[in-house]
């Protein structure tokens, strides 16, 4: 096990600059999941922090070392990749065992090895099997337990459940969660999925745009986002974001006033942030009022889309009686549930 | 309805005639025309060299295919002549080596130029592509230049180094290694394996079929090759087989017969080279998005 610390890390190809000095610290034995939308540079930090990027600027250190310039073989890590990178023309044993292969392990300890991984994964029985004869979940077993043979100090996952079905995906994101329970390793886990980021994570590093957003456990990220990229990317469905204007402290928001006390001036443009989950929709007046538009049932609750003064929100209603389509429904809101962002997203609450 | 009655009416429903004759398809017509006739263009020269050798040399241009007095006499005299087995085995050696040097030096440049960035990587592979586009005719004189200068007339090392390495190889095999992806060489990499490696034990295995499609294609080249064998060597004990087989042709006559027994028993290996490896060939050909 070891620590991870970045330091003013920067990325560019050419003249094009895609990470722009990050910084981050990853303790011993610590989840951190990288989250962001498709090109937000999370995966370039991970193949950075594995050596199979070079680094433009700044420090990457594993334990005490920096590790600028080892090859990934010298840097005590084990990634596991999108596509599973397990070789098809190997055995599951052959295949769990090839990162054994530099070791100095005696052969007798080696096959040791094997069968203890083979077996923490429940692949004892497929150990003689080509991975072309596996599902998909096994073949992402097979990758993980090639990467824990080597008992590295630090494991990196590449978006490893994107390619794998909502179920499977949902039973290996327990598998795995359970896996770092047990053997306590440092694990810096790379998706672009928020609920596997929220599943699994101590800590969440979101990212956009070459840069971190925020870094915080995931109650933080949900409850304290720090700007409105992290409120509306954090959470499904995502937050409502109306525009405001705060006003002789209250904001006015769609057709209503809400009192609130900012350290704002009157007349200040804002954007108020509110989870459709902590809309509550009912029959008797409340902050908003608006006519439901369209239903989506998903069982026990159902997404209510609520054009509320032109604006299209959504709410969390009862999955059981659920609010007629083109009926009156009053929403409700604790001021406590409110995030306000300035026009340039900084949270300001 | 009585069984018999159900059956009387199927049988008068199947004597019914049909209303319309089935039609013929008129592209269906050409595809087959031109397909049989590519066949026999194919086809013809192997027949009438089988036939041929079983043929006296009263036969020789008489252009019946079955003789009218077939006998085995020719392949008694190709096989108890000592030199047809010197040559043999000079083709064996040859043909061998070529394959075994070009699959894997065509491998390792083709990967080199697929998976590695470095710069000048495009004009070396466009540059190895336009060799493809010069005819062996041109490239003899300044191979035999170079054999005369380094030594290398008349012998094994002279016939072969040509071969040793070819630019189609390169192409090929760089084209497959399009198709393996990065993941597994990051993978090993991470694992501590070094770059040859990871050549040698993980993308090699996941070219299996381009490198037996090559390694064919090579055996079969060198197998054949008649040019540049002929003006490298001297001496009849280097003397390749289709080299060899001129000397059954002198400056009066030349003995067909012989020719073609000779020839007819040069094909066995590479038919058996084929019938193994044609699976590969066909997926390799495949894969490359080559058609051949």
């Amino acid at each position: 096990m070891a620590t991870v610390s970045i330091r003013n890390l920067v990325k560019a190809y050419g003249k094009t600059e895609v990470l722009h000095g990050i910084s981050l610290d990853v303790a011993d034995g610590e989840f951190v999941v990288f989250v962001g939308p498709s090109g937000c540079g999370k995966s370039t930090t991970l193949r950075m922090i594995a050596g199979l990027e070079e680094v433009t600027g700044g420090d990457i250190m594993i334990g005490d070392r920096v590790v600028n310039n080892l090859e990934p073989k010298d840097r005590d890590i084990a990634m596991v990749f999108q596509n599973y990178a397990i070789y098809p023309h190997l055995t599951v044993r052959k295949n769990i065992g090839f990162g054994l292969r530099t070791s100095k392990l005696s052969k007798p300890e080696r096959e040791e090895r094997i069968n203890e991984v083979a077996a923490m994964l429940s692949m004892t029985e497929y150990l003689d099997r080509k991975p072309g004869q596996l599902s998909g979940g096994q073949r992402q077993r097979v990758a993980i337990g090639r990467a824990m043979v080597r008992d590295p100090a630090v494991f990196l996952f590449d978006e490893p459940l994107s390619n794998l079905d909502a179920q499977l995906r949902s039973q290996m994101r327990l598998e795995i969660k359970k896996l770092h329970q047990r053997v306590g390793t440092t694990i810096i886990f790379v998706t672009h999925d928020q609920v596997e980021a929220m599943t699994m994570a101590d800590r969440i590093v979101i990212m956009k745009d070459g840069s971190i957003q925020q870094v915080g456990t995931p109650a933080e990220v949900f409850h304290q986002p720090a700007n409105a990229f992290v409120a509306q990317f954090i959470g499904a469905p995502s937050m409502n974001m109306l525009p405001a204007r705060y006003s002789g402290g209250a904001i006015k928001v769609a057709g209503s006033s809400i009192a609130i006390e900012l350290p704002l001036p009157d007349g200040s443009e804002l954007t108020v942030g509110i989870r459709p989950d902590d809309l509550i929709v009912s029959a008797t007046p409340g902050v908003f009022e608006g006519l439901v538009s369209v239903l989506e049932p998903l069982g026990s609750l159902t997404l209510a889309h609520i054009d509320i003064d032109g604006a299209d929100i959504v709410a969390v209603a009862d999955g059981r009686t659920p609010p007629a389509v083109g009926s009156k429904v009053h929403l409700a809101v604790e001021t406590a549930n409110l995030h306000v962002f300035t026009p340039d997203g900084e949270a300001l609450r | 309805m009585a069984d018999s009655q159900i059956r009387a009416s199927a049988a008068a429903l199947m004597n019914a005639p049909t209303s319309a004759k089935p039609r013929r398809d008129p592209a269906a017509i050409i595809r087959w025309t031109l397909l049989a006739m590519g066949a026999i263009v194919m086809v013809m020269p192997i027949v009438y060299m089988l036939s041929a050798s079983f043929k006296y040399p009263y036969e020789m241009y008489n252009l019946n295919i079955i003789p009218k007095e077939p006998t085995a006499e020719n392949y008694a005299y190709v096989l108890s002549d000592g030199r047809f087995y010197r040559w043999f085995i000079n083709s064996f050696i040859i043909a061998t080596c070529t394959t075994v040097s070009a699959v894997f030096f065509d491998a390792l440049v083709g990967y080199a130029l697929c998976k590695f960035r470095f710069r000048g990587r495009y004009i070396i592979f466009i540059a190895i592509l336009s060799t493809l586009m010069i005819p062996t005719e041109m490239l003899v004189i300044p191979w035999y230049l170079m054999s005369r200068s380094l030594g290398w007339l008349d012998t094994y090392w002279g016939i072969m180094f040509p071969g040793m390495m070819t630019a189609f190889g390169t192409f090929l095999m760089k084209q497959f290694f399009e198709t393996v992806p990065d993941d597994f060489l990051e993978a090993a990499r991470i694992d501590g394996l070094n770059e040859f490696q990871i050549w040698w034990s993980v993308a090699l295995p996941l070219v299996t079929p381009a490198l037996s499609a090559l390694a064919i294609f090579v055996f079969l080249g060198n197998w054949t090759a008649f040019i540049w064998p002929l003006i490298v060597t001297n001496s009849q004990e280097l003397y390749t087989l289709p080299v060899g087989l001129t000397t059954f042709s002198v400056e009066q006559t030349v003995d067909w017969e012989l020719i073609m027994t000779g020839a007819a028993l040069a094909t066995i290996p590479t038919l058996i080279v084929f019938l193994v490896f044609q699976r590969y060939i066909i997926h390799g050909i495949a894969m490359a998005g080559l058609k051949g």
